[in-house]
């Protein structure tokens, strides 16, 4: 058995980069050896908006972009032996799997073996949850995270693409190590150092540069062609993250460490469903140019329950923005602010932000506005916003905000708004016997 | 000593989960790293961010990173679901955080990241939160 599994990212969110994944297939062919490309695409409301889009429509609810994701490699995997593993099922892994081998088809590719990965669609599975009774109201999903297990075990079957709705993001990369190495599921420090391993992967460009940049300070070459990241994942459990050769970005010491604190917690307890990671004597070393390596992770026992996420419908977002430059634009900015606040008075709280002057560091209740001296700024978009249950109701700020373009302040441009249903999300836990996660081959 | 802001000797970014956010703080040095233990503490946070009124605030330290971890509950105006902010995730706030004036021997100056662009009187003056650790 060869001693390393490459791992890469070709996408670490829902709208991604469509054109990250290739250099990374094509550096993993070069390299040689066992290799497997992830996509994490499915982000804690993704899911619910896809289980919405299915609801409509039977034939989708997986990632609305997976066509243009998969096909310009998935000729290059399969004639190479690059697995690949992803989410990208979403609220509907079967469909998925049949668009899969659509695209195969399509380019003349041999049929792929494809396994789904089940379980984790709770309402799917029938199995009743202890609900508040707040998210009971217009449910829309529930799904366990799975962990890498049945990942592992499609793997061993043969699979050449996995296809998961809800898994931890982690167990994407941890799975293919678990059928590469076959570690006991026990082994928790190995467990640990992979699930790091997937952690540092699982947000893509966020490794390699990308939500680093800081002009003057920390500086990344090269942003518009950034390197996706490749974890060389040995038996120990540690791992060595690269990149493609000649792809921009940065993948250092520093860029690193900041991604491995990314929401992260209790360093001592990072919780996915296969283990408890622990980084409390993790070593992050650079090894060469776009070459660091992350060792001395810990592992302690997985927990007995499983994380479940429900998603309910909550209520409308209304956003309206208007613009005002030049002399006393913040005066003017401020005086459209009262006049919306006395218009759509007793809706509930409207936020108010002046873009330009204080926004997004700000909170909803207005406490950081209104701590800022009134001044003379003279380029500010306000912009406000509210919550409502009734649609008609949240509608109400939009309509406001169009009419100051006669009835506001002098100069006001630009007016853009915004009307869009939101989604709530609920966590509970249920024990893990509860969950039948597991893989079925699906053919053409 | 100088009064620097804070990333001058360190980095970090946001994450988010639910209506709580975390903010590394990455020493750029190892020797910067006691500055951070001293200086990035709950009560200076805390402060820092009241008017987002955190629940809890709480931090952890890894020594081998030289990094601190700092954790802020009920900070997010509930988060992506129903936040009002159009940064919902509150990615920016790290950069209030590396806002923060720190105390560093003189003799660090050469060793500072970046320029000194610490704005000597600009808009943000009127900001009193910029001010917060100024004093302290």
């Amino acid at each position: 058995m060869e001693k390393i599994l490459r791992v890469g990212c070709g996408a670490g969110f829902s709208g991604d980069r469509l054109d990250a994944a290739e250099p990374v297939v094509d550096a993993l062919v070069a390299a040689g050896g066992p290799a497997v490309l992830i996509f994490e695409t499915l982000a804690e409301r993704t899911l619910a908006l896809a289980q919405l889009a299915r609801r409509v429509d039977a034939d989708t609810g997986f990632e609305p972009l997976l066509d243009e994701l998969l096909a310009p490699v998935l000729g290059k995997c399969l004639a190479n032996g690059v697995r690949v593993v992803s989410n990208f099922g979403a609220a509907n892994p079967m469909a998925a799997a049949k668009l899969i081998h659509r695209m195969a088809a399509a380019q003349g590719l041999r049929r792929p073996r494809v396994a789904v990965v089940l379980g984790d669609d709770l309402l799917a599975e029938g199995i009743s949850l202890p609900t508040p009774e707040t998210a009971m109201h217009g449910l829309v999903s529930a799904n366990a995270y799975l962990g890498a297990e049945a990942i592992a075990d499609a793997l061993r079957a043969g699979a050449d693409i996995v296809v998961c709705g809800r898994v931890a993001d982690p167990s994407l990369v941890l799975g293919p190590a678990l059928a590469h190495f076959g570690w006991s599921l026990t082994d928790w420090d190995r467990l640990a150092g992979a699930t790091m391993a997937g952690h540092l992967l699982e947000c893509g460009a966020q490794v390699s540069g990308g939500y680093y940049a800081d002009p003057g300070f920390k500086d990344v070459p090269d942003m518009a062609h950034i390197g996706y990241p490749i974890a060389e994942i040995h038996a120990d459990g540690s791992c060595v993250i690269g990149k493609p050769a000649g792809s921009g970005g940065r993948i250092d010491e520093h860029s690193v460490k900041e991604q491995l604190l990314y929401e992260l917690h209790d360093p001592g307890a990072y919780v996915t469903p296969d283990v408890v990671a622990d980084i409390t004597s993790a070593r992050v070393t650079e090894l060469g140019p776009d070459r660091v390596r992350l060792s001395g992770v810990r592992g302690h026992a997985r927990p007995a329950t499983l994380k479940v996420h429900l998603c309910h419908q909550n209520g409308w977002l209304a956003e309206g923005e208007i613009s005002y430059a030049g002399a006393r634009a913040e005066a003017r900015a401020r005086l459209a602010a009262d006049i919306l606040r006395e218009r759509l008075a007793g809706l509930g709280t409207l936020r108010v932000d002046l873009i330009g002057v204080m926004s997004v560091l700000a909170d909803d209740g207005g406490r950081t506005l209104h701590s800022v001296q009134p001044g003379s700024a003279r380029d500010v978009r306000l912009r406000v916003a509210l919550n409502h249950e009734q649609r008609e109701s949240a509608q109400r700020l939009t309509r406001e905000v169009t009419a100051l373009y006669t009835c506001g302040p002098a100069g006001g441009g630009g007016v853009r708004t915004n009307l869009r249903p939101r989604l709530g999300l609920h966590s509970v836990a249920v024990a893990r016997e509860r969950v039948r996660a597991r893989h079925v081959f699906v053919e053409a | 000593m100088l009064t620097v802001p804070l990333y001058r000797i360190a980095h970090g970014r946001t994450g988010d989960k639910g209506d709580r956010s975390n903010i590394s703080v990455i020493a750029w040095r190892p020797e910067f790293w006691p500055a951070l233990v001293e200086q990035v503490n709950e009560a200076v946070v805390t402060e820092l961010f009241a008017t987002r009124r955190p629940i809890t605030v709480q931090r952890y330290l890894l020594p081998h990173l030289h990094a601190v971890n700092v954790v802020l509950d009920g900070i997010l105006d509930g988060g992506v679901t129903s936040a009002l902010n159009l940064d919902s995730h509150g990615k920016s706030l790290c950069f209030l955080l590396l806002d923060l004036p720190v105390r560093v021997p003189e003799e660090w100056a050469p060793l500072l990241i970046g320029p000194d662009d610490t704005p000597a009187a600009s808009a943000n003056d009127r900001i009193p939160f910029h001010d917060a650790g100024r004093n302290g």
